[in-house]
């Protein structure tokens, strides 16, 4: 039995550690974790609620505009208002661009990597040299359509800035609208960045990801687990939001139910926080950290749905909306991420002949003296919801369950591992020095900076191996 | 494409810390020149903690390497700020000889031996959002646990010329011209305020009255007047298309030492001024020219003056400014 850990994991936004557990050259046990704690949840109390859009943006630098979103739905619904319907479309702009940014930038700069031959410089190098099994000719391409994601990722992101103002950290989504009038100008310049960055997904990323999934078919064994998801539901159809163009759902052993939030509980038992933070509903949550807690692992805590671990991400959304059910493996993920991409890309243009230049895009309103609101909604990397109650006008409590920590949580009362601890179990490790299926699976999950992951190889006696 | 066959470049390590690396991501947004120009043509950067293809003990033998044989070669420029809590356990940058290598201790390790060390990023220069009350991973910036001087680029998040031109400058001339809070007079020198098309609006009152309209934004909170940066002629991003009053929203003094708690509500403006001598409304304050509106607005102002949060310049202007002490805010003997 061997035990491997792997701490930094990079390219995961912001650093996590694995810990894995090998024995026989295969994965017998997994442990992730997250690795810094900052305290949100603390922070926002006592906030004017209006801050929280601004303020929980920047809990993720490149999922950002989703958590204003997320917060901008809580206060709507804590004050019983409805933005207008141009805003709306505007926020679903914003939002799409941002989720085209962040799906090139995971494909080319965070997931590529473990599969390419890089060019020799820094910070390429050092890498993992093994497993490299693309023809030299379609590394070559695939290496030139990484920096061109580069400028891709980079055009995403001015049209983010274009009707928010500036990109990470919009300031175009807010409780009662939107901020940037639809203008010809703007819609014109959006339109076309917008048409760069879908003939790129079409021309480039989408036969990558296929060249890709040839050369490395064993991918679509490895990382599996039951089929076991969960998705809010992404993009508002109208300002009434009865429908979202992806739809949610809880998917329980591959059948599609509709989620209840009730069932949600945060565990903590191997998470960093004092006994009273879990196991709890959201609704009702506590975050008190305590580092100095035995037997705990992370920073994250374990959310369960019925006590069963789901995962998020563009796969669940696919399957819960009836696009893609082929299978739950690291390159089912990386499938799946890209066709979204290539969706929400298409959606978008589709939005941008709804708007009416000279439409209402901001409704004043009232911030409610005593209420409690919930803010729903897909982000990149899976279900985000925020919850909000607000007491004197001011925030009384605020708790955020972000996708990641869904994906990535650690083990929970019932020890049942999370999702990529579930995925991690089983995969083969050629060589240990160079454990580069660990990093391969875990990163298919598109992990968000909260985490770290300890990777542990069992059996006697037991060797330490430090990656 | 950029040749590939280049000299020795100036190495950079990009760490991270207490950070959402919207930093980073923010630097990926850069428009001649970019990342790639960055990793190719201009500089080698050594560790990047977001898109670095090593990980593990690879990655931290890549910062070991630089710490002890390339003293005093390389620029660090850290992202995130730094944890105090449990000896720095709320913030780990990886696993060094079988242990936890807390932010603190390697900012600390590899602080000593740079060339330049910069802080990315209001998190970095002034303990930013994380260090807002109750501070509960007890951060603080970088500046408080280094003993030499560290180069401030605020902002939440940086703009990505902010960064790139404070590293060009590091390597093409040296160290910048830097104000009392150690941040490029290039960039900080001016007040948003003084910066803003829409000045005009704030000189004749006309004020906007919710987000979303085209006035003047200080009615509904904004932060210009304290917040120094040079947004409103720069934008964002790569492409300089907008800034957050552009997109008919206040500015939030994302770039302030105070951030956040000093701005927040951010939709409320500044208190009125009741200065010895002076008492006006904000109603009526867009209709005072002169010092009034060049010194900022109001009782915020005097209380930022007081705890030290705000240049010297500034102090001076005030009626009877140049009495008010100043607690200085950074470390001594680092000027």
């Amino acid at each position: 039995m061997k035990k491997i850990v792997i701490g930094p994991l990079t390219r995961a936004n912001n650093s996590c550690a694995v810990e894995v557990t090998v024995e026989d050259k295969k994965v017998v046990d997994a442990r992730c974790s997250g690795i810094f704690f900052r305290g949100f949840e603390l922070i926002l109390q006592g906030k004017d609620p209006r801050d929280a859009a601004y303020l929980t943006e920047r809990i993720c630098g490149i999922c950002s505009s989703l958590h204003g979103a997320a917060a901008s739905y809580a206060l709507e619904d804590a004050a019983g208002i409805k933005p207008p319907r141009n805003a709306n479309i505007l926020r679903n702009l914003i939002i799409g661009a941002d989720i085209l940014q962040n799906h090139v930038r995971h494909l080319y700069l965070f997931s590529l990597v473990d599969y390419l031959v890089l060019p020799e410089r820094a910070p390429f190098v050092p890498g993992y040299t093994k497993d490299k099994r693309l023809e030299k000719k379609k590394n070559d391409t695939m290496v030139q359509n990484m920096y061109l994601a580069l400028e891709i990722s980079r055009l995403a992101h001015e049209m983010v800035a274009l009707l928010g103002g500036k990109a990470p950290f919009p300031h175009g989504i807010l409780a009662g609208g939107a901020t940037v009038p639809p203008s010809a100008d703007v819609v014109m310049n959006f339109r076309s960045k917008l048409q760069k960055v879908n003939q790129f997904i079409q021309n480039q990323m989408v036969s990558d990801v296929y060249i890709l999934a040839d050369a490395y078919s064993d991918y679509f064994e490895l990382g599996q687990r039951a089929p076991n998801m969960l998705e809010y539901g992404l993009f508002p159809c109208t300002e009434q939001d009865q429908e979202r163009y992806f739809p949610g759902g809880a998917v329980l052993n591959g059948q599609i139910q509709k989620f209840d939030l009730s069932l949600i509980k945060e565990h903590t038992a191997r998470s960093w926080y004092a006994a009273e933070s879990g196991p709890r509903n959201p609704s009702d949550g506590r975050t008190v950290p305590e580092r100095e807690k035995e037997n705990a692992y992370s920073w994250i805590k374990a959310p369960r749905y019925s006590g069963v671990p789901l995962e998020g991400g563009p796969l669940a959304r696919l399957w819960i909306k009836g696009d893609y059910r082929k299978g739950t493996s690291t390159m089912d993920r990386m499938i799946a991420r890209t066709l979204e991409a290539q969706k929400v890309g298409a959606l978008m243009e589709s939005w941008l002949d709804e708007l009416e230049p000279e439409g209402c895009i901001f409704l004043p309103f009232e911030v409610p003296k005593n209420a409690e609101g919930v803010g729903l909604t897909g982000a990149m990397r899976g279900p985000l919801g925020h919850w909000l109650r607000i007491e004197n006008g001011r925030i009384a409590q605020y708790q955020i369950i972000t996708p990641s920590a869904w994906n990535f949580s650690p083990r929970d009362n019932q020890n049942c591992r999370g999702p990529v601890e579930e995925a991690l179990i089983g995969i083969p490790i050629a060589d240990e020095k160079q454990p580069i299926e660990i990093g391969r699976v875990i990163r298919s999950f598109d992990i968000c900076s909260s985490c770290s992951a300890h990777i542990i190889t069992t059996g006697t006696p037991v060797r330490e191996i430090m990656i | 494409m950029v040749n590939e066959d280049v000299p020795a470049k100036p190495l950079i390590i990009w760490l991270g810390t207490n950070t959402c690396a919207g930093d980073m991501l923010s630097l990926l947004n850069a428009k001649d020149p970019g990342y790639q120009e960055l990793i190719s043509s201009i500089a080698e950067l050594r560790f990047d903690y977001l898109l670095g293809a090593s990980e593990g003990s690879d990655a931290i033998n890549v910062l070991d390497d630089l710490q002890k044989n390339h003293k005093a070669a390389y620029i660090l420029v850290v992202e995130g700020s730094i944890p105090t809590r449990s000896n720095g356990l709320y913030s780990v940058i990886g696993y060094r000889n079988g242990k936890a290598w807390t932010a603190l201790q390697a900012v600390r390790e590899l602080g000593a031996e740079a060339r330049y060390v910069v802080a990315a990023g209001t998190c970095a220069a002034f303990g930013g959002i994380y260090a807002a009350a109750p501070n509960p991973s007890k951060c603080v910036s970088l500046q408080a646990v280094l003993d030499r001087k560290v180069i401030n680029v605020p902002g939440c998040p940086i703009n990505p010329e902010w960064m790139m031109g404070t590293l060009n400058h590091l390597i093409q001339y040296g160290e910048p011209a830097l104000d009392d809070y150690s941040r490029p007079k290039l960039f900080y020198g001016e007040t948003i305020h003084n910066l803003c098309q829409r000045r005009d609006y704030f000189d004749n009152s006309i004020f906007a009255a919710k987000p979303g309209e085209p006035w003047c934004m200080y009615k509904i909170g904004c932060k210009g007047p304290v917040t120094y940066a040079d947004c409103p002629v720069r934008q964002w991003n790569g492409e300089h298309l907008s800034w957050p009053v552009k997109a008919n929203t206040p500015c939030i003094g994302c770039a302030s030492p105070e951030f956040p708690d000093g701005d927040v509500p951010f939709f409320e403006h500044l208190p009125d001024i009741k200065l010895p001598g002076i008492k006006v409304t904000a109603n009526r304050v867009g209709l005072l020219t002169g010092v009034v509106t060049a010194l900022g607005i109001g009782a915020h102002l005097m209380g930022s003056i007081l705890t030290g949060r705000l240049a010297e310049t500034l102090k001076k202007d005030l009626p009877g400014g140049s009495k008010l002490k100043i607690r200085p805010r950074l470390k001594k003997g680092h000027k």
